[in-house]
């Protein structure tokens, strides 16, 4: 039972990243029907950036952080969506997500020839340390990893239930017509989006990058995960999307402990197939109806 | 007038263009540059690099000076293949690389169909098992090293069992069946089988299974990068290096492991054939050298791709001659001494397969740094000068 107990936590904390990059997903899906397949390198980029404040300007972690959560707002939330969104998204859904797939070559490549193709060391935001409670051994990293989860989730949710500004894009993500017809700024609410996204990148970067290691190539798996787990959740659902990911975390666990960890990669694409096949909306999405 | 005009600048072209052809020799580099290994390929490259700058500044091997080209295999064995034919088609003395056993077992046979002498890094054994006569290693076979480890293991550790964390890849396959082989003759039980994946991000099932089994020693055999993270799972989890030894080969504590992994590392230990913190002045000589040429530190695939060149040197101006053939004949029975040939930096020699034996070290990691704990004799395949 203890070890059930230490397995399903670690899976949550693994879950928990996996939710925050699957938000960014929904967030986009929601508000202008974008598939961001460079959500993974939305990732790395953030933690390149760090790495560069905290090796090259020799700036703490924190600062680094911000200074990353900055530029990841400006580049991957308004330059992203100026520059790719706005001129793509006229041309449908699909014309749109391969040019977020050019995207994630354009910045893995990039990353690689500025900072090389090996792998570098990232320090651990938080102390790394073994908690024993009631006999059960935890790590401290993976607590607090579910514990900033749940905080970001928390202000999210607040920011979008709670606040003027969070209410309108609600609205934008449901009716952007109605929205209009209501005088909201529409494009200033999608603009907003794009920038909570940047911001769910960053911080995710931030907590993924002391386990996986920083490398050009950091974002892929998360950003496949990601898709699977929003996809599984329901990819009209921000809701949906943590689910997904809790889900995809803790079987992923699951499975490789008391099954193969040879397996551990298949279980988020089982799940994936097995959505698609009878429950194509997701486990919390709801059905959408398109005109053609 | 024009006549003589044109003879000039035949005369001209000839004189400026000859001295380059006739003087090179030629080799062609295969290496990891990209992809999972990325790390091993990289350092090979610039241990051979080095190696091939210093040469050419003392005058380059029997008067000609070495010219290399380089390509990435990004980590891909049908990459390395295809490189493999481009390079007999330019028909260089040596090939180079690659690193990764599964790379190496691909492009081989295009190297032996050739008659062209490879020099690899790869450690899978069923690389020289193959009557390869054209293939040559850098680097211990798993079959020479993996006895040694097996011996420590069951001997200095008094392991009764062992869980075993591999990669699913043509080396760690190699590395994960010949330690069962040895551990299963000293009758230590291997409790769990850990497979992993190459490029593998998240280690936390498998440490979660480690502990499950609860092993005496954990024995890893993954590449470099991939040791760094579980090196820091296990940290996350908790797990006691002292109560249970993590034990390895030279890629678990290599020094880019070391970088990646920081104080994660520290009480890890393994066998490793070459390695910069050996107390032998020609390795530290190579790694000040390294340092100033890389701005980083060597790792034991760095040593590989520099001793490999000097014992090309070596081999050949013994043999006065560049014959691929004859230099592959001359290689069955090399014995390089570190004494006349510096650059070898440990001496060596090889058997008919293409394998080789040398010194080799016990380390472990304390304080960040590999700390030699005993030096081991040669195996005895063949007699080291």
């Amino acid at each position: 039972m203890q070890e059930i107990l230490q397995v399903t936590i670690s899976g949550l904390a693994t879950g928990a990243i996996y939710a925050m990059v699957a938000m960014g997903f929904t967030l986009l899906w929601q508000t202008t029907s974008t598939i961001n397949f460079a959500q993974g390198e939305f990732v790395m980029l953030p933690a390149f950036l760090m790495l560069g404040g905290i090796v090259v300007l020799d700036l703490p972690l924190a600062v680094a952080f911000v200074g990353a959560l900055l530029i990841s707002a400006a580049l991957l939330g308004a330059a992203f969506k100026r520059a790719i969104i706005d001129p793509m998204i006229r041309h449908g859904v699909l014309p749109l997500a391969i040019a977020t797939i050019g995207l994630t070559l354009a910045l893995k490549n990039g990353v690689k020839a500025i900072y090389g193709a090996e792998a570098h060391p990232f320090p651990h935001p938080f102390p790394v340390e073994i908690w024993r409670v009631l006999g059960v051994a935890f790590s401290s990293y993976d607590i607090a990893v579910i514990a900033s989860v749940a905080a970001v989730v928390f202000a999210l949710n607040r920011f979008l239930n709670g606040t003027m500004t969070g209410r309108s894009m609600q609205a934008v993500a449901q009716n952007p017509e109605a929205a209009v017809v209501l005088g909201i700024d529409v494009k200033r609410l999608i603009l907003y989006t794009f920038v909570v996204n940047a911001a769910l990148a960053a911080a995710a970067a931030l907590l993924v990058t002391p386990v996986y290691l920083f490398k050009f190539d950091l974002g892929e798996s998360l950003g496949l995960k990601a898709f699977y787990a929003a996809i599984i959740g329901g990819f009209n659902q921000m809701r949906g999307a943590l689910v997904g990911g809790l889900i995809v975390g803790v079987l992923e666990n699951l499975s490789a402990v008391y099954f193969a960890p040879a397996y551990k990669d298949a279980v988020a694409l089982g799940l994936f197939v097995l959505v698609i096949l009878f429950r194509p909306e997701g486990l919390l999405g709801r059905e959408e109806a398109r005109r053609v | 007038m024009r006549k003589t005009a044109t003879a000039c600048v035949a005369l001209a072209a000839v004189l400026t263009a000859a001295p380059a052809v006739a003087q090179d020799v030629k080799f062609v580099g295969i290496f990891e540059m990209s992809g999972p290994g990325t790390t091993a390929g990289t350092n090979f490259k610039n241990g051979a690099d080095l190696a091939i700058k210093e040469i050419n500044a003392m005058g380059g091997i029997l008067g000609r000076k070495i010219a290399i080209t380089s390509s990435d295999t990004a980590s891909n064995p049908t990459t390395a293949k295809a490189l493999a034919q481009k390079a007999v088609d330019e028909q260089p003395y040596i090939l180079l690389g690659p690193v990764f056993s599964g790379s190496v077992l691909s492009s081989m046979i295009v190297a032996q169909e050739a008659g062209l002498p490879q020099w690899i890094g790869g450690e899978a054994a069923n690389i020289t098992q193959q009557g390869n006569p054209f293939v040559f290693r850098t680097s211990f076979s798993q079959a020479q090293s993996m006895p040694k480890i097996a011996n420590y293991i069951a001997g200095d550790l008094k392991a009764k069992s062992i869980a075993v964390a591999w990669v699913n890849n043509d080396f760690g396959k190699g590395g994960r069946d010949q330690i069962a082989k040895e551990m299963g003759s000293r009758n230590v039980k291997v409790v769990a089988d850990l497979s992993t994946e190459p490029g593998q991000v998240d280690f936390s099932a498998v440490v979660t299974r480690a502990k499950q089994s609860n092993p005496d020693v954990l024995f890893v055999y993954l590449n470099e990068e991939e040791s760094a993270r579980l090196l820091r799972e296990l940290k996350k989890q908790g797990w006691d290096m002292k109560k249970n030894p993590v034990v390895g080969e030279t890629t678990l504590i290599g020094q880019k492991v070391i970088e990646l992994a920081g104080d994660a590392a520290n009480g890890a230990q393994a066998h490793v054939g070459l390695t910069i913190d050996a107390p032998n002045p020609l390795l530290t000589a190579f790694a000040a050298k390294y340092e100033a040429a890389y701005k980083a530190k060597s790792d034991h695939n760095g040593i590989k791709g520099y001793t490999g060149v000097y014992v090309i040197k070596a081999v050949t101006e013994k043999l006065g001659k560049f014959d691929r053939k004859a230099f592959a004949e001359a290689m069955k029975t090399a014995q390089v001494s570190a004494k006349d040939n510096p650059g070898v930096l440990m001496s060596v020699c090889f058997n008919k397969d293409g394998d080789l034996d040398r010194d080799s070290y016990l380390a472990v990691v304390k304080d960040g740094k590999q700390v030699i704990e005993k030096t081991l004799p040669p195996v005895g395949i063949c007699k080291v000068p």
